[in-house]
């Protein structure tokens, strides 16, 4: 026994001296020091990190098995969802996973929205984060046609449609995303490989720089104060504790209660009724036949409602204005660490109007979100116009407020229990 | 490119306002995948009355045997009546295809009669229990017979034998545009069928409780092994919360 420790202390010592192994774990988890007060909301970047891993190794077991071909693509789910033993699960895992990533990633930016985690020194983690949420759903639209059902199909042609909208290049562009002139086979064939290695392998590279850069200016917290302005004699922050054991523990704690409300989805309701699996995608993909209702996954919806309420005007190319108007929704909120002006961080310590404006902007976004899974109709497009005027409403607003707003005083320190 | 974009909205938003206008309400199939009886009748009724022309062509036999508890040997023998190219029984083990030629099916009825492994996950159940118990007699179709909740449908009623033939009775109604429409509120039998109303019901939702199963047979699977699932996840939540707790004693 004695021989095989000196073995295993000497191989460590060995490595240590060829790789930083032990620097590493010292900076990002036994000192790095993370704020003591940190509450629930942040729990869900370790769970979108959990995620992304559980995504990337489905996605192994399912491609194992996936058949990226039009003509055996729907047969080839079937087939893992009957005769490949577990596929049923790692299927299951993966269509709940990327509406689970969803969740949590919206979650996961909301917190920034409360704490203002996206300010001065965090700009750059926050623009590394909308770069990820871009790859995310980049991502999740390209895999949404692999099945290759009536909604895959159809999702596919109006979602690239919307890139032939742009003035002069638009219809070059939309048979370049394609490779045809229809979604078809080679569409399919693109959209696989980009899905299994081009956009994982971006998507891991942000994830790395978000939180590098993350570690480098240190987490926020609940109070919005720096806790590295007040140091021990050690340059140890008063309010940080280590992340590891603290948080690893904590975020345990919080991937065991995640996974439990995730298996009761995977195992008992897969298909929430429709929201993750729609059911027209149970019908094979038929480039004659469209299908009753168009709409995306309900992660998408909100910005969706954002491009049907735009009214059309021809001399801006139809439907032009209501893509512009999507992609402005989405754009705006990296320019947030400069519309936001308040030197004051939490919540707890912002106006009146800042919570009121925060408070419209989540009604508008969860209204858009229904809306955009709904029929138009005239009392309902009325509606998704308000609440696009209040989605961006909303950073018009703040621009104004957060100038000359009147804050409540911060606390040097922390506030813990 | 962008009058396909204006055809699919103005297309979602036209049959929507067809499928509205035709929504005949649906009654409540209550199925139960537990019930191995009641999908051992709905599979012979399938491979007897349906699966001349509707294949279910990601199920296998000996697939079926296992989860509805058959050997393969009954499977063979009740089952099975295709045969394969070498002109021999079909194996147990191959997918529930059909030999009908698909030029041969569009001619007879229009449409090649779709595939129904997964027609309970697109459709649901309600909509299939609903759909069997309502084709009523209608001279001008060129089966006799047409559907209250699939309109027009090119298929005809094969299970009249059993149920007979009965008639809509319709009520004229008033949209709010002030359009009349006639609304089919209930149906009479004219011609009994060689079972009663009762256990032509229970025919159908056998066949739909079959078809639920066709549809996700990991289903049986899934609730089984969720419990397990959840009960560890309960244990591990339990764990690691008083982990947590004994970490975090020590922070002030």
């Amino acid at each position: 026994m004695n021989k095989l420790t000196h073995l295993i202390t000497d191989g460590y010592a060995w490595f240590e001296s060829r790789f930083p192994i032990t620097k590493m774990w010292r900076d990002h988890m036994s000192e790095y020091y993370a704020p003591k007060n940190l509450n629930i909301w942040y729990y869900f970047g370790a769970l979108a990190i959990v995620v992304l891993a559980m995504q990337i190794v489905t996605g192994i077991f399912l491609t194992m098995n996936y058949k990226p071909d039009a003509d055996l693509a729907f047969a080839s789910v079937e087939y893992i969802m009957r005769d490949v033993k577990w596929g049923w699960v790692m299927r299951y895992m993966h269509s709940t996973g990327a509406s689970a990533f969803f969740a949590l990633v919206y979650l996961h930016m909301f917190r920034a929205l409360l704490y203002g985690s996206y300010k001065k020194p965090r700009e750059l983690v926050w623009i590394f984060g909308m770069v990820i949420y871009f790859c995310l759903m980049a991502e999740a639209f390209l895999g949404y046609l692999l099945p290759w059902g009536q909604m895959s199909y159809w999702g596919a042609q109006v979602i690239i449609t919307l890139f032939s909208t742009i003035p002069i290049f638009g219809e070059d562009i939309a048979l370049w995303i394609r490779g045809d002139y229809v979604v078809s086979d080679i569409t399919l064939n693109r959209f696989f490989a980009l899905h299994v290695i081009a956009l994982p392998l971006a998507l891991l590279g942000l994830v790395v720089a978000h939180i590098l850069a993350l570690h480098e200016v240190g987490s926020n917290n609940p109070d919005g104060v720096e806790i590295k302005q007040h140091k021990d004699a050690n340059g140890i922050p008063l309010d940080g504790i280590p992340f590891h054991p603290y948080f690893t523990v904590k975020d345990l704690f919080s991937v065991a209660i995640f996974l439990l409300v995730f298996a009761v989805i995977v195992f008992f309701i897969p298909e929430m009724f429709g929201y993750f699996l729609e059911h027209a995608n149970f019908i094979p993909a038929n480039p004659l036949n469209t299908p009753e209702h168009i709409a995306p996954v309900w992660y998408f919806t909100p910005f969706y409602a954002i491009l049907r309420a735009v009214p059309s005007y021809s001399w801006l190319g139809d439907q032009f204005g209501g893509v512009m108007a999507m992609g402005a929704a989405t754009l705006i909120l990296c320019f947030l660490p400069w519309i936001d002006r308040s030197p004051v961080k939490s919540i707890r310590y912002r106006s009146t109007a800042f919570k009121l404006l925060l408070a419209m902007f989540v009604v508008c976004f969860f209204g858009l979100g229904y809306l955009g899974m709904q029929q138009p109709t005239d009392i309902k497009t009325i509606l998704a116009r308000l609440f696009s005027i209040g989605y961006f409403g909303f950073f018009i607003g703040l621009y104004f407020v957060s100038k000359h707003e009147k804050t409540k005083p911060v606390p040097e320190r922390v506030n813990y229990k | 490119m962008r009058k396909i974009f204006f055809l699919i909205i103005f297309w979602s938003v036209s049959f929507s306002a067809l499928a509205a206008g035709n929504g005949h309400p649906l009654d409540k199939a209550s199925i139960n995948l537990s019930d191995k009886a009641s999908l051992q009748r709905g599979a012979k009724y399938y491979v007897n009355f349906c699966l001349g022309c509707h294949a279910l062509g990601y199920l296998r036999y000996n697939r079926l045997g296992r989860d509805l508890g058959l050997t393969d040997r009954q499977v063979e023998e009740n089952l099975i009546f295709t045969y394969d190219d070498e002109g021999s029984p079909t194996k147990v083990g191959e997918l529930m295809t059909i030999a009908m030629d698909k030029l041969y099916a569009e001619e007879a009825f229009g449409v090649v009669p779709p595939d129904l492994t997964l027609i309970a996950r697109s459709r649901g159940a309600d909509w299939l229990y609903t759909y069997l118990r309502t084709f009523y007699v209608d001279e001008s179709k060129i089966w006799g017979v047409n559907n209250a909740v699939f309109p027009n449908v090119g298929m005809p009623h094969v299970l009249w034998e059993l149920q007979g033939l009965q008639k809509a009775i319709t009520e004229e109604t008033i949209d709010e545009q002030g359009n009349a429409h006639q609304t089919i509120v209930d149906f009479e039998l004219v011609r009994a069928g060689s079972l009663n109303p009762e256990e032509y019901d229970q025919v159908v939702l056998d066949l739909t409780n079959f078809l639920a199963y066709a549809a996700e047979p990991a289903r049986l699977q899934r609730y089984k092994t969720g419990a397990w699932v959840i009960a560890f996840l309960l244990l591990l939540s339990f764990v690691t919360y008083l982990l947590k707790k004994e970490y975090w004693r020590d922070i002030r």
